[in-house]
């Protein structure tokens, strides 16, 4: 059954993207049972796309010095012929947004769409840290009303008056994400019930005795107590918390931080899936083109140049290569992917021990489709690297201790080694060990309103002190009172190191 | 599917964002331009430059971690380790085993990018001031422009404004009370659908006036019509003449005719800033002056004695001749290197003090001295042609002299000469 080819040579028109979309909607759709938002494909000119690069992927965002530094130096990167750019970028967004090149050939095009329109689409759908936190429907008109709020800030407030704000705000912008959902305010039902099933409780244990012994008095520590619920401590919201309570900010101001506080929650999941984003993908398109090229929709030529193209994409170099610049997600996502389609497909003895539950299950798909809704980057390789994968890698494990005149190789793959590097794999994902994790604990409201902050340092990884000091100010400029940051170590409660920074008069 | 082909959207998205950017980082490229402008060729002056700036110069920070006291690597690749073995540490970069797996999240590194030429000039001759700019705002009475004054009612059909004409079309057919054609239609329907029994007459009476009606007041009448009026007005051209003159007798080395290039070079740069039109006038001279051509001005040397005021007179000549100071800003520069002919001394001050002076903008004499000779500072004793002028340059306001002996000192002296004055000169300039 061969079908009509979708394109030929390079050109492209609007006619054959419409095409090359639709062969390529019925693969995803029907064979692959890809769920998708509603696609929306612009294509844009090299300027534009180093205008999306500088602004976050964004296709609008207020406007501050740092988004032309940015552009300043992509551009930079690109004029002198370092790196090439990008052929798309995709918004999470509904309907999806894919920017596509113009210089993009046909082939590039289709590969573009099944890569960004299906994949990515398909990703940002499904899995639950895109559902949990991104408003994809919204996201587009929150960034406008930004965009226009800063503006108007700018135009009543002053222009440097704002960019002192975002430069504070932007400096806690890692320190602005929620990790945990929030506790939704309970509603009358739900308290109700609450109560009610308290009452229950308390009948059910209700014992006499109890009434007969001793209690103690009141404990002093109460009012301290009451005093720090009510400000939500502890709370590892910055940004959250100066924006409810810090007490000299204006409105606009608390306006501002938290329009940066969600346009960082808006891309905390992708800092914790760029494996499995990619990896999904890449496996679509993969899956896509092979199949499209079967079909006969695709030359053997543009076949070869999209197989070129992707095999450039998920190039791995070895550790021993100069240049080795850290695993590529790509890579290890496509990977991982086939990986699992072929346990699910053709389980050897070891998959059956080590994956149960997936291992011969046929259906690759709906495996698949699973894992790309239920795990971030750190799970996801923590589950499911297969031994096959880390020999086929020849992962291997080196320990870099301070003071020891030598590296060690730890682990290597092999039996003992597996369970290791896997664990400490999935470990450089977590997103957790590269933020530094550092909360409000107490503020002196008796006193001087001085506001504390805790770092709890693991591995004696404490703060990078000239940063730590510049961040301190913008936090101190914000609170508007003293700021004492202490570096307290996570196992030993021992207090490390202490910065201060008071705001400027 | 949708495809939105964006391609054509206004560019320059990013313009304001680099604004904002290069007002942050200001101080540093200013730095940068004005190495660079040390540096280059005289000719590339005006290109775009490519400026690096210091990863401080617009740091963002943010908490980071330092690397800790023990680190795991999760390396691929592995070649013939076991575990257990002790590797050196790898020196420098490009070692593969001790670079960081993962997210980077190291220390920025300065980066470079590249000015535009408007963004490089605007940086490099700010806070500049012509000296008396707002004397001669000079019109140029030849130079008309013209521009939109609103409608008229008389025109071109070229300028026939159908907007505006239908507007006044469509507020004169309400006026008067013009039935719309589907009103008409609605009649001639109902007279075709009425049968013996309805007022058939009262009908056809009414049609006949709607029809009549629609006929008597036209859709469009000559009274509508409007066309877009233009009007001509004087268009100020701001222009300027600039007077270069230079000794270029055997006295004067290559190194000198360079300094004095440079010097040339800043003003012209400057001027076209300033004015839209500028003219340049050379005027070389020995012991007798002459106006060449730029090439001829800086390539040739000529032999023979050195006496000034033969190209004063002939500045004052051209002047006469072709630039009628009530038209033009006038400015004037001379690079010599001080010699003159001791009997031409006064005769030169006084042509320049009684017939230049009054008809320049500003006049600026730099003596230009071989490299190994001290600038300004160290200058005591004075050539000839310095002692004569330096009672002008205490009396005289549009006229000014310094002395140069280096390259890096032109654009120094050059800021110290066009630095914005308020009230009283500030003194030792950048």
């Amino acid at each position: 059954m061969s079908e009509a080819l979708l394109f030929e040579g390079k050109d492209w028109s609007f006619e054959t993207l419409q095409r090359i979309h639709d062969a390529v909607a019925v693969v995803a759709k029907e064979e692959l049972g890809l769920d998708t938002f509603q696609n929306q494909i612009e294509v844009i000119t090299a300027e534009q796309m180093l205008d999306a690069y500088s602004s976050t992927g964004m296709p609008l965002l207020y406007r501050h010095w740092s988004f032309g530094k940015r552009f300043a130096q992509y551009e930079g990167v690109y004029r002198a012929g370092l790196q090439g750019l990008a052929y798309e970028i995709v918004i999470n967004s509904n309907p999806c947004i894919s920017y596509v090149m113009e210089e993009n050939s046909a082939t590039m095009q289709a590969l573009v769409i099944a890569h960004a329109a299906f994949g990515h689409n398909h990703f940002f759908k499904n899995n639950y840290q895109f559902r949990q936190w991104t408003d994809p429907s919204g996201i587009l008109d929150y960034l406008a009303y930004a965009k226009k709020f800063i503006a108007a800030c700018e135009e009543r407030y002053g222009e440097m008056e704002v960019e002192r704000l975002l430069d504070s705000a932007h400096a806690l912008a890692a320190q602005g994400v929620d990790r945990y959902p929030r506790k939704r305010p309970m509603s009358l039902a739900e308290e109700e019930r609450r109560d009610r099933d308290r009452r229950e409780e308390r009948e059910r244990l209700y014992d006499d005795l109890w009434r007969t012994v001793p209690r103690k008095g009141e404990s002093p520590k109460k009012a301290v107590d009451h005093q720090r619920a009510l400000l939500r401590l502890p709370q590892e919201n910055i940004l959250y918390f100066l924006e409810k309570t810090a007490p000299k900010l204006h409105g606009w101001q608390r306006e501002v931080l938290r329009i940066v506080r969600l346009i960082a929650q808006y891309f905390y999941p992708q800092q914790q899936t760029k494996v499995m984003n990619e990896g999904c993908a890449t496996y679509c398109h993969y899956r896509i083109m092979s199949r499209l090229h079967e079909k006969g929709q695709i030359s053997d030529g543009s076949f070869l140049e999209f197989l070129h193209s992707h095999s450039n994409a998920i190039r791995q170099p070895t550790a021993h290569d100069p240049s080795y610049g850290g695993v590529n997600p790509y890579a290890l996502g496509f990977d991982m992917m086939c990986d699992i389609a072929r346990i699910a497909r053709e389980p050897t003895e070891e998959d059956r021990q080590w994956f149960p539950e997936i291992a011969g299950r046929e259906d690759e798909m709906a495996v698949l489709k699973e894992v790309w809704a239920n795990y971030r980057d750190d799970s996801f390789i923590a589950q499911f690297l297969s031994p096959d994968l880390i020999r086929k890698w020849r992962l291997f494990h080196i320990l870099d201790e301070e003071g020891a005149p030598k590296l060690k190789v730890e682990r290597i793959h092999n039996e003992r080694g597996y369970h290791d590097l896997r664990r400490n794999l999935a470990a450089d994902y977590e997103v957790g060990r590269h933020t530094p994790d550092i909360q409000v604990t107490d503020v002196d409201l008796a006193g001087s309103r001085r506001l504390v902050l805790q770092h709890r340092v693991l591995a004696g990884k404490i703060l990078d002190v000239v940063d730590a000091a510049l961040v301190l100010r913008h936090l101190a400029a914000l609170w508007g009172y003293e700021v004492l940051l202490e570096e307290v170590d996570a196992t030993t409660n021992e207090v490390l190191k202490a910065h201060m920074a008071s705001p400027e008069q | 599917m949708r495809i939105v082909d964006r391609r054509l959207n206004p560019g320059g998205k990013s313009f304001s964002n680099r604004q904002r950017f290069l007002r942050r980082v200001r101080d540093t490229v200013e730095r940068a331009v004005r190495e660079a402008s040390r540096e280059r060729a005289i000719e590339d002056l005006e290109n775009a430059h490519e400026i690096t700036v210091p990863a401080d110069g617009a740091r963002e920070p943010v908490f980071r971690h330092t690397p800790g006291e023990r680190r795991d690597f999760i390396l691929p690749g592995n070649r013939h380790y076991v575990e257990g073995d002790l590797i050196d540490r790898p020196t420098g970069e490009g070692g593969g085993g001790g670079t960081e797996p993962g997210r980077g999240g190291g220390q920025e590194d300065a980066f470079r990018f590249i000015l535009t030429r408007a963004e490089f000039l605007s940086i490099f001759l700010d806070d500049l001031e012509l000296p008396d700019f707002a004397k001669r705002g000079l019109v140029d009475a030849q130079k008309l422009g013209s521009r939109r004054a609103g409608y008229s009612v008389t025109g071109t059909p070229a300028n026939l404004s159908l907007g505006r004409t239908m507007q006044m079309s469509l507020a004169r057919r309400i006026a008067m009370g013009r039935p719309r054609q589907a009103a008409v239609d609605r009649l001639e329907e109902e007279f075709a659908g009425a049968t013996e029994g309805d007022s058939l007459e009262l009908l056809d009476e009414k049609l006949r006036a709607a029809r009549a009606r629609r006929m008597r007041i036209p859709f469009l009448d000559p009274v509508d019509l409007r066309y877009r009026h233009f009007e001509r007005f004087p268009k100020p051209v701001a222009q300027a003449v600039m007077f270069c003159l230079m000794d270029v007798s055997g006295s004067m080395t290559e190194h000198m005719k360079d300094l004095a290039k440079r010097f040339f070079m800043l003003l012209h740069v400057f001027l076209t800033r300033r004015y839209e039109r500028v003219e340049i006038v050379f005027i070389r001279h020995t012991d007798e002056a002459q106006e060449v051509d730029e090439e001829t001005f800086f390539r040739s040397t000529e032999t023979g004695g050195t006496i000034v005021s033969s190209a004063l007179a002939e500045m004052d000549r051209i002047i006469t001749d072709r630039f009628d100071p009530a038209n033009w800003n006038i400015y004037g520069a001379q690079a010599s290197d001080g010699d003159n002919m001791m009997s031409d001394n006064s005769r030169t001050r006084e042509l320049l003090q009684d017939k230049i002076l009054p008809l320049c903008q500003y006049f600026a004499y730099l003596e230009v001295a071989n490299a190994n000779e001290g600038g300004n500072l160290s200058y005591i004793g004075g050539s000839s042609l310095w002692n004569a002028y330096a009672p002008l340059a205490a009396s005289e306001r549009n006229f000014q002299m310094r002395r140069v002996s280096r390259r890096e000192h032109i654009y120094p002296v050059f800021r110290e000469l066009f630095q914005r004055r308020e009230g009283a000169r500030p003194e030792g300039a950048t």
